[in-house]
């Protein structure tokens, strides 16, 4: 069967299974449009392609799944490629396909010609530029062989418009041939039998439960070896949900902005079980002073990790969803009481739970009250996509998180505008599931003109702006770090009017001001189906997030919200 | 990557520091466009330097091998030879030991040799095994193929004749092949 290079490229999205695409033609992808009209893959129309690179990762993050983007070249390549790098950062499987000019143009600086491959090369798992015909079953299926094994990650196709005009015989390849790619994923038995060897033998151990639980689809794995071993979990930014929050040993997230007792439990530990998590330094605080009792287990697919901030004292190559049960197998039946440890924790809970002074009657809204209200009120199977900043904090902080895939964020990248579109991807991947946007004024002005392809296509996602006009984040570094020398941080909570915006764009809006106003308008939204929705939550502006441990200072240094060290 | 080919740097300057810190991967990449690219963008990237580079096709064309020589603590090197595995188009990695290597490169250089200087040239030549390779009135092309320390050592005494042009291609490196034990000696002369 003769097929062009674009018709190739949409069998083979096929093939891959491809549903759902998000992306904007244009001059060099042109040819690809067009066999796209008779493929049953539905096309979403982003407003700009950095949405359509965000959307690709809600949509992985949501489903498990890869996602895919198709975007022109030059410009539209560059626009894709802070989303790229957002995936690159917190391992998210997307297929990103880039037009490029003629391969006999390459290199003369032709209209909307960029180095995309140069461009994404140190931000991508892998990039190809295609630059035969024939060469484009074979690429797609390493494409997304490469993103979605191992440590999953983007990868970028570029593929030349002569390319995809030419004509090829068409294939599927049964084998794939990637000699420099074998990603380990049984871990080593004799570093497995030592990990449960002194996992049986801690005193005070902790699982530091990492994103690569949820990447690599482990969480029911890691609720076995928490039920047997009986054993505290920290779940970080990038892993809440793993454990659910109402699980007893869950501790909640530590670093930066995490809990009193998730930080110090880390702090004090004799024994870290570091699975899925690369030692983040929004984690570690200083490095040198992170843990400093504990020796670790590292378990991580990707060997580079190891070793890599923190030298593991039993270090594991693996998948942790192979790897985990391994550990359960091993682990003897005598194990050391822990209770005293358990008793500590528990006291910690109890004292210094997240904690905020409510509003005064009369007083501008907490923001943390609009989360816990959205998190009373979500349905069953909500997923949560929050942007960058103070909301993110508190989105992480205070909504209850019951299972894996329902947090959706950029950890470690922290993409302002990254919420709204990649909350569009997730709902196109779970139309069934309610989508909350929990997300900064700032970060919605960056990325709102998806609501416009939200509306178009069908994708009703609510959104919640925690409007306190300000760059929050920023402006509670300067007021804590910078003498309160507020430096280009004001916003404005009225420019612009994000109700008329809302509506302007097809979209419901609301406006609450009032904490009475909170709940019914979160029940208003939630009934609503059959458009996006958008809250402008007026919310106080002097609000800080807390518990702190400042950047580069060790996590004992933790700070605490006022009125709790007051009520120290 | 360190700058070699200009003459006006002073040889002090230009030596190696390779004391510990001196590390040698052999690399067998597949032979892709943008492997070395990839190779040194992850170099720079990660805050690594390059100290030199030598790249050439294997006997299967399939795939080339660089010689890279690496000027790191040994921590840092764990890190890089880590990150390299993850480029899809590496095949291997030999760390060569630079105790339990054999190191060759090359060097060309034209250098002033007016009727003269020119037997001195021709000894030097000599008991180093190179060649001359090009001869004009006044200036001869040599070249050289030694141990990089050896070859410092040649580039120091051209120097003493006036380097016009001089250009090294970078190590290359074979760990040595194991040798017998020795035996231990009888009274007997054989
Ligand atoms: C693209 C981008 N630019 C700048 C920043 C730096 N930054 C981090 S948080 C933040 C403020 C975000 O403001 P807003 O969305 O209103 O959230 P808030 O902190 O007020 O909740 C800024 C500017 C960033 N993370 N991303
Ligand atoms: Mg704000």
């Amino acid at each position: 069967m003769r097929l062009t290079g674009a018709q190739a490229l949409i069998k083979s999205l096929e093939m891959e299974g491809v549903e759902t695409v998000f992306g904007l033609p244009g001059g060099a992808i042109l040819p690809v449009y067009d066999p796209l009209l008779e493929s049953p893959i539905r096309h979403i129309l982003v407003r700009h392609e950095q949405g359509a690179g965000h959307a690709a990762e809600g949509f992985a993050q949501a489903t498990g799944r890869p996602g895919v983007a198709i975007v022109t070249s030059g410009p539209a390549a560059t626009n894709i490629v802070t989303a790229v790098a957002d995936a690159y950062v917190d391992s998210i499987p997307i297929v990103v396909i880039t037009g490029q000019v003629a391969t006999t143009s390459i290199g003369t600086d032709a209209f909307q010609e960029t180095d995309t491959t140069g461009i994404t090369m140190s931000v991508t798992k892998h990039n190809w530029l295609i630059t035969q015909a024939r060469d484009i079953p074979r690429v797609i299926a390493e494409a997304f062989h490469v993103a979605t094994t191992g440590r999953p990650g983007p990868v970028v196709v570029d593929l030349p418009k002569d390319v995809a005009n030419d004509t090829m015989e068409w294939y599927w390849p049964r084998r794939l041939d990637l000699p420099g790619y074998q990603p380990t994923v049984k871990g080593h038995p004799k570093m497995i039998e030592q990990a449960a060897a002194l996992i049986a033998s801690a005193a005070r151990p902790v699982i530091y439960a990492g994103g690569g639980l949820i990447r690599g689809d482990a969480s029911n794995e890691l609720r076995t070896l928490v039920d047997r071993a009986g054993i505290p979990v920290v779940t970080t930014l990038m892993a809440r949900g793993v454990l659910p929050d109402s699980h007893p040993l869950c501790l909640g997230m530590p670093g930066m902005h995490g809990n009193f007792t998730a930080v110090t439990a880390l702090q004090e530990a004799d024994l870290v079980i570091a699975l899925g998590a690369r030692f983040d330094d929004r984690v570690t605080g200083k490095v040198d002073a992170f843990a400093p009792k504990a020796r670790v287990i590292h378990v991580d697919i990707d060997p580079a990790e190891l070793g890599k901030v923190r030298r593991p004292d039993v270090p594991i190559v693996g998948d942790v969803k192979s790897v985990i049960p391994e550990i359960v197998r091993l682990l003897p039946s005598e194990r050391r009481d822990i209770s005293a440890w358990l008793t500590q924790l528990n006291a910690w809970r109890e004292q210094y739970p997240y904690s905020y002074e409510p509003a005064e009657a009369g007083a501008a809204i907490k923001p943390q009250y609009v989360v816990e209200r959205i998190s009373a009120l979500a349905p069953v199977d909500t997923i949560v996509v929050s942007g960058v900043g103070q909301h993110q904090m508190w989105a992480s902080q205070y909504f209850r998180f019951e299972s894996p895939n329902t947090w959706i964020n950029s950890g470690g990248l922290g993409t302002m505008g990254f919420a709204v579109p990649a909350a569009i991807g997730a709902k196109a991947g779970r139309p069934l599931s309610t989508v909350w946007v929990i997300d900064g004024d700032g970060c919605f002005q960056m990325t709102a003109q998806e609501l416009v392809t939200a509306t178009a296509e069908r994708i009703p996602i609510k959104v919640a702006i925690l409007n306190n006009g300000y760059l929050g984040m920023v402006r509670q570094w300067q007021e804590m770090f910078y003498e309160e020398r507020y430096s280009e941080v004001f916003l404005s909570p009225d420019l612009p009017d994000y109700v008329k915006w809302a509506e302007a764009m097809g979209a419901v809006g609301f406006r609450v001001d009032q904490g009475s106003e909170v709940d019914p308008v979160i029940e208003k939204a939630n009934q609503i189906d059959d458009r996006p929705v958008v809250i402008d939550f007026r919310v106080d502006t002097f609000e800080k997030v807390y518990p702190m441990v400042p950047a580069g200072a060790p996590n004992d240094d933790i700070v605490l919200p006022p009125h709790q060290i007051r009520g120290r | 990557m360190a700058e070699r080919s200009s003459n006006l740097v002073p040889i002090g300057s230009i030596r190696p520091h390779v004391g510990g810190r001196h590390h040698i991967l052999s690399v067998l990449v597949e032979n892709r466009a943008g492997v070395l690219a990839r190779v040194s963008l992850l170099f720079s990237r990660r805050g690594y330097n390059i100290y030199s580079l030598a790249v050439a096709p294997t006997d299967d064309e399939r795939f080339s091998r660089l010689t890279i020589v690496v000027d790191v603590e040994s921590v840092p090197l764990e890190q890089i030879t880590k990150q390299l595995h993850k480029l899809i188009n590496v095949i291997k990695i030999t760390e060569i030991d630079p105790a339990d290597a054999l190191e060759y490169e090359c060097m060309l250089a034209t250098i002033n040799a007016e009727a003269g200087a020119r037997s001195k040239v021709m000894e030097l030549v000599e008991i180093f095994h190179g060649e001359i390779i090009d001869v004009s009135l006044d200036r001869l092309t040599v070249v050289f193929a030694l141990s990089p320390e050896k070859l410092d050592d040649v580039e120091a005494f051209l120097a003493e004749f006036g380097v016009i042009e001089l250009q090294r291609t970078g190590r290359i490196a074979l760990s040595k092949l194991p040798k017998p034990a020795r035996r231990p000696k009888k009274g007997k002369i054989s």
